[in-house]
């Protein structure tokens, strides 16, 4: 592959206090225009890692770079640019007035013209489905609607890279279902996504990349596919991939390839050796 | 006889602002819960889930205020009459956010505090601290402070600490939500212990198809302030059209023979996925050996 990294780790360690290090030595390359879902329990360095990509947090030891720089040398407001990050609690992130004030100010705040602001804002309204509310107070709107409202205000300062942590926890599964076909979209559209979540169904579906941590270590990382292969390795993480892939490989025997990942794949699989028969 | 009957019970929170309008959550809501029975309900947020477990146990409308009409009935205790400190005996709650009702120094005194709250005399208290953190696999933590406690092990002690008060039903509102895998899997490693070895009256709000397959006798499904349906959960989970109406998920397993049964012709009902895979081996190996 002659991609280049987005971002790129070397032995990067994390300490929060003296002790155990969060992050234990983390080398890592994640290709432009990824899709990688970050897994692990709580604890493992999720949230801690992709802290270092926006620069939030600066490595104890080690070194990460994006897009060929280093972060240590640059300011959060500048890698703010070039890395959005989506808070896990929508109402961390959440202040605005209103919806428009609120999805506007990340685009002010990178000094561009009111013109550029406006036309960026009202197109992320437009992308997130968001005209309707405009006009009123993020905080009256429901969670699945105020989650939208904090993706949009990052997606408006059009950042290349775009980290989602646990995107749709504490949302009903169709409002994650249509959360999540907006973030297919940004990765269509050549953002780099990256995101973190304890659903194992939605990694499968969705991600590209997966990367498995361990207290602080990386376990896996490849392809989505490969990894959810690794019964036994994700086992150790006591990770158990979804019911539809872990069916597959039960029936191994009688066939079914190892690497479904969706409902529909079985289907297939299945389809194709039930029509040999006949 | 029914543990719990809710019959046309309509509920409105109070206005926010004083000139406004009551809040309505609860359009009429009938259920009722058996002994010994493991019920599930499932719903997409903001249909009145949570409104409906408080009313369990009198904190709506005792403590809300606003306006109810119709009853639940708990045990005989009809819950907007019966003092909450009262109900609190008969009836447990266990909230999603575990540390909004943990608030002591030590894992044991969380437990005590209930019990305390009764006047029981120190041995009794003792001995009901001592079993309820033996029934959620906490008595190694006794000293430990809760919030040095994991997801998951906040919950299991929130649990310990309703059951400290001997209650005849428990009910949890989405106990696993925002836990880790570990911390779900021990949650309802503790639930599951409690409706199979002790018989113990459940109603749990989840999200988490797959354990409801494979835990609840029954699953309602509540939309816009109502229970919709009430049913066995293979019947609700092989129903396509009703679960995109509601907007909820099915287990894999189940939409995967909704799937066959379509292309297939086939009846497949599965929810667990030892069902899925003996049915589907058998389909398999069948054709090889006639071939």
């Amino acid at each position: 592959m002659n991609i280049q990294p987005c971002i790129r780790t070397e032995g990067l360690i994390y300490r929060y206090e003296p002790g155990y290090p969060a992050l234990n030595g983390i080398d890592l390359e994640i290709p432009e225009h990824a899709y990688l879902g970050i897994i692990g329990q709580n604890g493992s360095g999720k949230t801690t890692l992709v802290k270092h990509f926006n620069g939030l947090l600066k490595p104890t030891a080690g070194e990460v770079w994006v897009y060929g720089r280093a972060t240590s040398s640059r300011p959060v407001s500048e890698l703010a640019r070039t890395v959005g990050y989506v808070f896990q609690n929508p109402d961390h992130q959440i202040f605005g007035a209103t919806t428009r004030e609120e999805i506007s100010f990340g685009p002010r705040n990178l000094g561009l013209s009111e013109a550029e602001v406006e036309e960026r804002t009202e197109e992320a309204l437009a992308a997130f489905d968001l005209e309707a509310y405009a006009e009123l107070p993020p905080a009256v709107l429901g969670f699945g609607l105020r989650r939208k409202v904090s993706v949009a205000a990052v997606y408006a300062m059009r950042p290349p890279i775009l980290i989602l942590d646990e995107p749709t926890s504490g949302l009903d599964w169709r409002s994650a279902r249509e959360l999540m076909a907006l973030v297919d979209r940004l990765h269509a559209q050549g953002h780099t996504i990256i995101l973190i979540s304890h659903d194992m169904r939605l990694i499968a579906q969705h991600t590209q990349q997966t990367l498995v941590l361990q207290e602080g270590r990386v376990l896996l990382y490849g392809s989505t596919r490969e990894v959810f292969q690794q019964h036994e390795v994700l086992q150790q993480a006591q990770i158990t991939p979804p019911q539809i892939n872990q069916l597959a490989s039960r029936l191994a025997d009688c066939g079914l390839p190892q690497d479904v990942l969706t409902v529909a794949e079985f289907c297939q699989a299945y389809n194709r050796l039930k029509e040999a028969r006949e | 006889m029914a543990v719990i009957r809710i019959e046309d019970f309509f509920y409105a929170y109070p206005p926010l602002l004083p000139e406004g309008q009551p809040i309505e959550v609860l359009h009429g809501v009938n259920l009722s819960v058996e002994r010994g029975e493991f019920l599930a309900i499932m719903g997409p947020t903001g249909v009145g889930k949570t409104t409906l477990c408080l009313s369990m146990n009198g904190l709506v409308p005792q403590a809300t205020g606003g306006v109810a009409r119709g009853h639940v009935v708990v045990l005989g205790h009809d819950t907007r009459t019966t003092p909450v400190a009262e109900l609190a005996t008969r009836v447990g709650i266990v909230y999603q956010d575990p540390e909004s009702q943990l608030f002591c120094p030590t894992v044991e005194e969380e437990v005590a505090f209930g019990p305390e709250n009764l006047g029981l005399d120190p041995a009794e208290i003792a001995e009901r601290v001592s079993w309820a953190l033996q029934v959620v696999g906490m008595e190694a933590y006794r000293q430990r402070s809760p919030s040095h406690l994991s997801g998951g092990q906040k919950q299991r002690l929130a649990i310990a600490a309703s059951l400290a008060m001997l209650p005849k039903v428990l009910i949890l509102d989405e106990p696993t939500a925002g836990l880790d895998p570990v911390g779900q899997a021990e949650v309802f490693g503790v639930i599951e212990r409690l409706c199979r070895e002790r018989r113990m009256t459940i109603v749990m709000v989840s999200q988490d198809a797959e354990r409801i397959a494979r835990f609840a006798d029954r699953l309602a499904i509540m939309w816009q302030g109502r229970i919709v349906r009430v049913d066995a959960p293979p019947r609700i989970f092989t129903d396509q059209a009703f679960l995109e109406e509601v907007g909820l998920a099915a287990p894999q397993v189940s939409e995967l023979a909704v799937a066959l049964n379509r292309r297939w012709g086939t009846g497949y009902r599965f929810t667990l996925l030892e069902e899925a895979e003996e049915a589907l081996r058998r389909d398999l190996r069948g054709g090889q050996i006639s071939s």
